[in-house]
This record gives C-alpha cells, structure tokens and sequence, in this order.
C-alpha cells in the first residue's frame, strides 16, 4: 500500500513539474518572439540606416536603389496619424463621458455600447480601408491627406473609446456625488472632475490609438494615395511609412530592400519611442488625481 | 445658462454614443451596396464556391481566396492557442510577482507592433526558415512563401489578444478555490488544471475564437509572406493567397476591369461578415462569463 501510493505520488510530482517547465517554456516563446522580432529589425537594419534617409524625400529612381530618404513617408504618417488622433479623441470623449457621467455604469446604452466599440476593434482594417474607399467614392473625394485621416479616424476611434472608458469606470461613484452635492451640472463634474480624475488613462488611451493608427498600413492604402512629396494640404496624396516600407520591400533591389529594413526600424522605433512616453507621461499627470 | 450648456452637452455626447452601433451598420450596408452590382449578376453559391478567378474574363470565384484564409487562421490558430494559454497559465499561476509586472509592457508591446513589422520579420526570417529548413524536413520543396509562413507570423501576432483575455479571465477566478484545492494536497498543476482551466473553459473558448477573428482579418504581414497565388492550397508548404490580400493587392487594377470593385468590396465585405459573426459570438460568451462570475 505504502510503495504503491509512494510511487503515485511520485508520479503526480514528475507530472507537476513537467507541466511546469512547459508553462515556463511556453511564456519564454512568447517573450523571445518578441526579442527575435526587434533584433532581426535592428540587426538588418543597421547597414542601411543614415541620417541621410531621415532628412531627405525620394529622388527620382529612389525604388531603382538611387539617393534620397524616406522623409516624406515619416512626415506623411506623423500628420495623418495626428490629425485621425484628434479626430477620434473628438469623438471619443464625448461617448465615453455619456458613457459615465450621463449613464449608469449598468444601463442597457452603455452595454449595448461597449459591445458594439469590442465588435468594431474586431473589425479588421482592411475593410476600414474598403469602407473608407467606398465612402471616399460618395463623397467625390480623391485619395488624399484628409480621405487617410478620416479612415484612420474611424479605426482609431473604438480602440481610443475603449481604453479611456476602461479607466473612467473606476473613477468613484462618491467623487461625482460629491461634486454634484456642491452644485456642479453633470457637465462640469464631466469636465473638472472625472477628465481629471482620469488624465492618465486618457493620454494612454490617446498614446495607444494613436500608435495603432500611424502603424495601420491596410487602411490608408486605397484612401491616402502613396507620393515622393511631403503633403502640404488636406487634399494632397501622403506617402505612409507602412507603405513605404511594404513598396520597398516588393522591388527585386537588395539595395532597396535594405531601406525597407532601415524604414521598419523607424517605425519600431517610433512605436517604442510613443510607449515609453506614454508610461512617463502617465505618471506625470497623475498630480490632480485624488486617491 | 449652466443647465442649458448641460442640456446641450447631454444631446451631443448622447448622440455621439449613437455612433459605434451606426458605424457597424454603415460598414455592411456601405459594402453591400457596392457589391450589388456582382450580386446582382452571378449567384452567390458561384461566387463563394468556384474556384475559376479569371476577373478579365467576368469570373469571380472567391474559393481560393476563402480557403487560403481559413489555411491560414487554422494553422495560426493551432500554433498560438496551445502556447498563448500555456504562457497565460504561467504567468497567473506560476510567476513571481516581478516577472508579471515586466511581462504586462512585453505582452502590449508584442500587440502594439505594427503588422509591417511583422511582415518584414516574416520575410527575413520566417520565410527561410520555412524554405530551408522545415521544408526539407518534410522531404518537399517550398519557396518559403507559404501558408505555414503565414501561419507562423500570424500566430506570433495573436500571442497578445489571447493572453491578455486570458489573463482576465484567470484573474477572475477567486482565490480561495484555488487555496482550497492545494490545502487538500492537490499540486500546483492538480489545481490549475481542476479549478482554474474547468473555470476558465468558456473564457479560453472566447479568448481563442477573439484570436480566431483577428488573425482572420489581418491583412499585410501575411500578404507579405504567404506567396499570393490564387489556387486553392493542397498542403502547408504550397502558397495561399487570403481575402485580405486579394483586396490589398487589386485596389489599383480594380477600376479598370468591369465589376472587378464590386467583386473586390464583397469580398471585404465576406471578411466582415465572418468576423462580425466571430466577434459576436466571443463576446456573448465573455459577457455569459462575467456574469457567471458575479
């Protein structure tokens, strides 16, 4: 009897740790994808990255492996991706303060809500961009700085809702009651209480849609145009990064591939750059907000 | 005065929250309008399961393109579940508190990645891999440019949507179940397994479906690696040509060939269609959760 459940307990001990050097190994697959990702980009990059390709547009033959930057694809997905920032941050806002401040955390609008911003992050941004195109086509627009902001725009504006309503949940029933208590509309206690009560959450919100929408490549496609120009007006065609990246990619000149690497690195970096501002920034602002 | 600005900023918020359920709406209806006119003329049954893609000649099957996305998905799905739920398991159950903490930035930086990247890693890396060394392995010649290829970069991408609502999930249920199997003597996996894992099942079932609808619906990093030839794949290593692809690669040509758009905007609005059908059900099922749990 003493021998037999030994051995089982043996058994479900070598079982146990089995499973937990698989766990382990498991979470190290994901960790070391990602440190395989970022060195592969910086270490094929290296060769080719200059400060000459940060500060000039493209010459002619620039796809044939000739001289010039990729100044205006960075100036190209720096505005779009600002300008579909403000835009979905001017939708955002608002919906989620209803969300919050107007209705109950349960109601059947904020539920119906919330599930209809899940189903839209869901949506993959090609179609973003084929439905943008369609509209784009209604409009009588042409593919443009300001076609690329509104597609984007749309794609940002769930992921943005979504984050910032996450944080504004939490602010605390008794917060709002106080304020209301001295007087306060529910529009000022929106603005000067729950908006600051939640600043953090809402820069990470803004940071976190506005690092999807200058990545995003799918969407702008048919709707921003691609040029060698820098944009000057809304109704010019943009160069994106993600573009140009895909386009440099896809020509047969290993010169040319080489930029595509650099032009990544750019990008990761900038994706980088933008979350590390946000986890800073987020502590910074976080001066007004009552524990 | 203030209650009027208050009035005024109820109606505009309120309307504005009017617009997630519109813009859903719009999306279909926007497609399907511009899709009519191949609706109109071919049945749909044709155009969802003939495999003849020949747009000069008016023929639309959007076979290939259909099973080179579910390729795809499957094979991206098969790779990402098991070791998504696996790294969800340790780093809820096993981790030290630190590890935890460092991995929540890794895990939203992996998401927050753009899909060219992906691409680019794909193509300097995976597609070699595949064509150099798994393809010989298999005792099959292969470019490289392949559905596993795709498959690969897609799972990479679908690491963090699965581990994150996984995560959550775990995070809700209570401790004290799982104090109360190890008090019994059960060992650490015993009681993942038999509490955590049984609790979890529908939310693992929601996070997977989740992945499942984005790594249906991704577009360039697998365009970049998957080889784009439009014939329906008979095995891993052939290449795929996905619905995504098929719409990023055409926007140019499209308006030149009669019917060629709308043959293009159905098949966008194919993928929204099932992804919407995906999302629903993930989410009906996370809401079933929570509420369980409450």
């Amino acid at each position: 009897m003493t021998a037999f459940s030994g051995e089982r307990i043996g058994r479900r001990k070598r079982t146990d740790l089995f499973f937990r050097v698989l766990v382990t190994a498991s979470a190290a697959i994901v960790l070391l994808s990602l440190l395989l990702i970022l060195g592969t980009i910086i270490w094929k990059s290296a060769p080719a990255l200059s400060l000459s390709m940060l500060t000039r547009t493209p010459k002619g033959g620039f796809y044939l492996g000739k001289e010039g930057g990729i100044l205006n694809a960075i100036v190209g997905s720096l505005d779009l991706a600002l300008g579909a920032t403000a835009l979905a941050f001017l939708l955002s806002l608002p919906l989620v303060l209803y969300l919050n401040v107007y209705k109950g955390r349960t109601s059947k609008t904020a539920v119906w809500t919330r599930f209809f911003l899940d189903v839209l992050w869901g949506v993959p941004s090609i179609v973003y961009g084929a439905f943008g195109f369609v509209v784009m086509l209604a409009l009588g627009l042409r593919a443009s700085l300001l076609a690329g902001i509104l597609t984007v725009a749309l794609l940002e504006f769930p992921i943005m809702s979504r984050a910032i309503d996450e944080v504004m949940r939490l602010v605390p029933r008794e917060l709002k009651d106080a304020s209301a208590s001295l007087g306060a509309t529910r529009f000022e206690t929106a603005l000067k209480v729950v908006v600051r009560q939640s600043a953090p959450g809402i820069l990470t919100g803004v940071l976190l849609a506005f690092g999807r929408g200058i990545g995003d490549a799918a969407s702008v496609l048919f709707t921003a145009g691609f040029t060698d120009r820098i944009p000057v007006s809304l109704a010019d065609p943009a160069a994106t990064l993600p573009l140009a990246i895909f386009f440099q990619l896809g020509t047969p000149f290993p010169e040319v591939q080489q930029r595509a690497y650099a032009s990544a690195a750019v990008l990761t970096l900038i994706i980088l750059a933008i979350s590390l501002a946000g986890r800073a920034m987020s502590r910074k602002v976080t001066r007004h907000v009552v524990k | 005065m203030r209650l009027r600005t208050d009035a005024v900023a109820r109606r505009v918020t309120g309307f504005v929250t009017t617009l997630p359920g519109l813009l859903v709406l719009l999306i279909v209806v926007g497609l399907f309008l511009k899709s009519k006119a191949i609706l109109g003329v071919e049945p749909l049954s044709r155009l969802l399961f003939s495999s003849a893609w020949h747009p000069l000649k008016g023929e639309f099957g959007l076979l290939p393109f259909i099973t080179g996305t579910v390729w795809v998905t499957v094979t991206a799905l098969v790779l990402a579940v098991p070791v998504s739920i696996l790294a969800a398991i340790y780093l809820s159950e096993y981790a030290p508190r630190w590890v935890r903490e460092a991995a929540k930035p890794i895990v939203d930086l992996l998401a927050g990645l753009p899909s060219v990247v992906y691409g680019v890693w794909g193509v300097i890396l995976v597609v070699p891999f595949v064509g150099n060394v798994l393809a010989p392995l298999a005792g099959v010649y292969s470019s490289g440019y392949s559905i596993l290829a795709g498959g690969i970069v897609l799972a990479v991408m679908t690491f963090p949507t699965i581990i994150h609502v996984t995560l959550e999930v775990f995070s809700t249920v209570p401790h004290a179940l799982r104090d109360a199997s190890l008090s019994l003597g059960a060992t650490k996996w015993e009681t993942t397994r038999h509490v955590v894992l049984r609790k979890g099942a529908q939310g693992i079932l929601a996070a997977s479906v989740l992945g499942f609808s984005r790594a249906f619906g991704e577009t360039m990093a697998v365009l970049m690696v998957v080889g784009n030839v439009p014939a329906v794949p008979r095995s891993l290593f052939d290449p795929g040509y996905p619905l995504p692809a098929l719409i990023a690669n055409n926007y140019g040509e499209m308006m030149s060939v009669p019917r060629y758009d709308a043959a293009l905007m159905m098949a966008a609005l194919v993928l929204m269609v099932i992804v919407l059908f995906f999302n629903v059900l993930a989410r009906r099922i996370l809401i079933q959760v929570e509420r369980r749990i409450r």
